[in-house]
């Protein structure tokens, strides 16, 4: 998948906001006029702030829409800022698709774990698309989703519509919640422990905080899963995601290049490392 | 009627390969219950006498802050045991337990377990053992969720 052959990879193409959505207070959709992008699920583009600067950002819309290019952002510094402040019709440089994504075709006939924390979903998404719409592909779908607070619970409309399904489990919990809310309260990893799958024929996919990962990647190989068949997408920050530059240098490997999909076989002894 | 309790008790997730003798003595501690939602399991500040294994519907343990009403800290479900005060002086409970939907559960006579654990350590090991588990995942998930990973980033 040769991102954009006949640009410099370097060079960010001038595309537009076509539509805009505010998802949660710190957190936007922004559907860019790109014409026709093709991309992978999990994969990511740099897109650029002219002004401010450029960040990393995963496709979160469908693989199956190449018209519809969609990114969802949460401000955390100043370009993410940026990002989520940009108004439609307003320019935006874009780079991509990066990187290597979910392991689409190695899920086939598997049973399907996606576990997804906080904004984690925004990358899994695409998968989720994928899934969905070819779900006879694929043997049980499990989607469980943890967030901060039910103020926090991102694509909450599309979670219930899921939820509704009646071929995929799909489970939320929140850490934090009043005693009007009636889903469940706890950290993700509990949800590991109800869910039913089979073990040693199954595929799960992770996204979110780094503690998150390790510990839901923990409890997923205390169930029976294979370290080489829990992926997970690691976040690092990224200047020419290409491999040139090293930026996003992680023990042996490059986040850029090798990633950001990575097994837990692969990362195990990295993700136990204080600082890398 | 204990022969059928007997048979619940076996079946819970929590006593699961419980030997027979063991199971009788806990089953001598036991009866059936249910909650109506919205009905409480227990109260903060009472005294644990019973606690419950939760067979169906979800429990919520909440802490009243007068500032804030009820806070969530945890909803358990079916196979998990609800309550954990009743195993260490004083014996009270330090939050709220109210059922989200209809639920159905043991309910276990703490001093009576306590009782027939002292009496029999061999039964009082196998009980420790057992209960230790949620205590320390519930330690762990507690740590995580003040540390709040979702919170600047992710
Ligand atoms: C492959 C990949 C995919 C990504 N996909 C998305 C996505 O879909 N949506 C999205 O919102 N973000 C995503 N990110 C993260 C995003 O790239 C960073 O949040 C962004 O680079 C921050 O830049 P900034 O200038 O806004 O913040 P900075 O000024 O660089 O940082 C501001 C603060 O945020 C912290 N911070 C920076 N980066 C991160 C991070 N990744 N996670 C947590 N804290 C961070 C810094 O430590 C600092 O405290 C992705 C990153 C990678 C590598
Ligand atoms: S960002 Fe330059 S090597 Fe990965």
């Amino acid at each position: 998948m040769a991102p954009m052959a006949d640009h410099d990879p370097m060079i960010p193409r001038v595309a537009h906001v076509r539509r805009k959505q505010r998802e949660l207070v710190d957190v936007a959709t922004l559907e860019i006029d790109a014409g026709e992008f093709f991309f992978a699920p999990g994969q990511f583009n740099m897109l650029t702030v002219f002004g401010v600067g450029e960040a990393a950002i995963s496709v979160s819309g469908d693989p199956a829409d190449p018209s519809r290019l969609v990114h969802t952002i949460r401000a955390v510094g100043a370009v993410s800022r940026a990002l989520t402040e940009l108004s439609v019709g307003e320019p935006i440089g874009l780079r991509g698709p990066f990187g290597r994504g979910w392991p689409m075709d190695e899920a086939r006939g598997r049973d399907v774990i996606v576990v997804a924390g906080g904004l984690g979903l925004a990358p899994l998404r695409p998968a989720l698309y994928r899934l969905f719409a070819e779900r006879e592909n694929y043997g049980r779908v499990i989607l469980l989703y943890g967030a901060r607070s039910p103020q926090d619970i991102l694509f909450r409309d599309e979670l219930e519509q899921w939820r509704g399904r009646l071929d995929a489990e799909v489970e939320a919990t929140v850490d934090h919640a009043r005693g009007d809310w009636r889903g469940n309260v706890g950290v993700v990893t509990k949800l590991i422990a109800r869910a039913v799958f089979d073990a040693p024929n199954a595929l799960a996919m992770l996204c979110g905080p780094e503690i998150m990962m390790r510990f839901v990647a923990d409890a997923l190989g205390d169930r029976g899963v294979a370290p080489e068949r829990i992926h997970l997408s690691m976040e690092r920050s990224m200047k020419c995601a290409i491999g040139w530059c090293g930026h996003c240098q992680f023990g042996p490997v490059f986040i850029c290049r090798d990633g950001p999909v990575f097994t837990y076989a692969q990362l195990r002894g990295l993700l136990a490392t204080k600082e890398l | 009627m204990i022969e059928g309790l007997e048979h619940i008790v076996a079946a819970h997730a929590f006593f699961a390969g419980l030997e027979p003798s063991l199971v009788a003595l806990v089953s001598g501690c036991a009866k059936n219950a249910r909650f109506e939602a919205g009905k409480y399991l227990f109260r903060e500040g009472e005294s644990a006498d019973w606690f419950y294994l939760l067979r169906e519907g979800r429990v919520a343990l909440e802490l009243r802050d007068p500032a804030r009403g009820a806070v969530t800290l945890q909803t358990l479900g079916p196979g998990e045991v609800c309550g954990l005060s009743w195993l260490a002086p004083p014996y009270r409970w330090s939050y709220d337990a109210r059922a989200l939907d209809n639920a159905r559960a043991i309910a276990i006579d703490a001093a009576c377990l306590r009782r027939k654990s002292e009496a029999d350590p061999r039964f009082g090991y196998e009980m420790m053992k057992r209960f230790m588990p949620p205590l320390i995942e519930r330690l762990q998930a507690t740590r995580l969720q003040m540390i709040d990973i979702y919170g600047a980033h992710g």
